[in-house]
């Protein structure tokens, strides 16, 4: 319960800072939008569903990642992750509502990006949505562990897109298997496989990342 | 309460801190000199657990949720009040009577007229005032304080006098300082490091 609890106050924390301070949501969105735009301007009309559905995941991997840049911004810039270790919650606490934060900030960008990716483009079908939504879960959980990975090296701008797009690879092979596969219970299967899969692995391994 | 023994640290190449030896014992008041650079504040980030020494060792017998550390950035969040920040530190170190002990802190440190205010737009000395309070908290076993007096005004400096002295005896005291002469009626001991 006290798990639950600092989970819950430090996402909090989170979310009261992006809406104090409004630095990674709107670049989220005004990227998605922006990439969307440019995808139907660049596409040529007859092109098929299943590049259209690429282009979908391509933009979401990277506005995730465009928020994912910004997950340790304040800890990083104010020196904070101490204060934050040196609190005898369980580290993976930390990990845990950083992963909720972005997750909001995600399905937030996703909320504006799919009705107008179905204006640009074609309908979405629930077998996206379920794919989309498994998708954020891992893109959040992998992608945090790994923002706090590259926040504490010198190169994380480079770092963190080096780190997380050859992880995020299965995902968009879920994610577009999902969007356009008749079947697509399989594809879904693994968003599924990897959520779990990476969800323990960064959950698990969040407290070495933080400290020494 | 804390032991170190050749305790030594490293940075890539670079030697910061090169067999250390010390032992404060429970109650007692460490000041920890030295210039620029000799690593005062590599060694109480060890004792605080934030760092671990490439040789020796040390031993501190306080579990994390009874160490307070006051470290040169004031380790708040900016754009959280004074109050949203205690309240959240408060909620992490399970504090009891939060609220009454945070008004407490804030009263005492002159923070509570400017407790619904964000953290970033306190002058250094209000920051490190509030930094003080987050220390405090939940009332630690032991202080590891680096630079406690930096940027505070003469009131700021009078108030962490009477707080260091109320409690110096009962609680376990670390401080690195450029100014040891402040802390000399209060200091049981003292390492040099240069």
């Amino acid at each position: 319960m006290t798990y639950i609890r600092d989970v819950t106050a430090l996402a909090r924390k989170d979310l009261l800072l992006e809406l104090r301070a409004r630095d990674t949501l709107p670049a989220m969105l005004l990227f998605v939008v922006a990439a969307l735009v440019v995808f139907h301007f660049a596409l040529p009309g007859s092109s098929s569903q299943l590049a259209s559905k690429g282009l979908l995941w391509v933009a979401i991997i990277f506005t995730a990642l465009l928020g994912l840049a910004r997950a340790f911004a304040a800890e990083r810039e104010q020196g904070l992750l101490d204060g934050l270790v040196l609190a005898p919650c369980d580290r993976s606490a930390i990990w845990l509502g950083k992963t909720f934060a972005m997750l909001m900030f995600l399905v937030l960008a996703e909320v504006v990006a799919l009705p107008l990716y179905a204006l640009f483009y074609s309908g979405i079908g629930w077998s996206t949505i379920a794919g989309v939504a498994l998708a954020n879960l891992g893109i959040c959980a992998v992608g945090t562990l790994l923002a706090a990975m590259a926040a504490a090296s010198r190169a994380r701008e480079l770092m963190l897109p080096l780190l997380f797009l050859p992880l995020a690879v299965p995902i968009v092979v879920g994610g577009v298997g999902a969007s356009v596969v008749a079947a697509s219970g399989r594809y879904l299967a693994l968003l599924a496989v990897y959520d779990a899969v990476f969800a323990i692995i960064s959950w698990a391994s969040f407290e070495y990342v933080v400290t020494e | 309460m804390i032991r170190a023994q050749a305790l030594s640290r490293r940075f890539g190449t670079k030697r910061v801190l090169e067999r250390v030896d010390f032992e404060v014992p429970r109650g007692g008041f460490l000041v920890v000199t030295g210039p620029n650079g000799s690593g005062k504040t590599t060694l109480l980030r060890l004792v605080a657990g934030l760092l671990v020494p490439t040789s020796g060792t040390i031993q501190v017998d306080t579990d994390r949720s009874r160490l307070g550390f006051v470290a040169h950035e004031p380790l708040v969040y900016r754009e959280l009040t004074a109050l949203e920040n205690l309240e959240l530190y408060g909620r992490l170190y399970r504090v009891r009577e939060r609220r009454e002990r945070i008004g407490m802190l804030l009263e005492r440190f002159g923070l509570w007229s400017v407790r619904n205010e964000r953290a970033g737009s306190f002058s250094r000395g209000m920051m490190q005032r509030l930094a003080l309070c987050r220390a405090l908290l939940h009332d630690p076993d032991l202080l590891v304080l680096d630079e406690p007096f930096n940027a505070l005004d003469e009131q700021g400096i009078e108030l962490l006098d009477a707080q260091l002295e109320e409690l110096r005896g009962t609680r376990t005291f670390l401080v690195a300082t450029h100014d040891p002469a402040r802390l000399d009626r209060l200091a049981s001991g003292r390492l040099a490091l240069a």
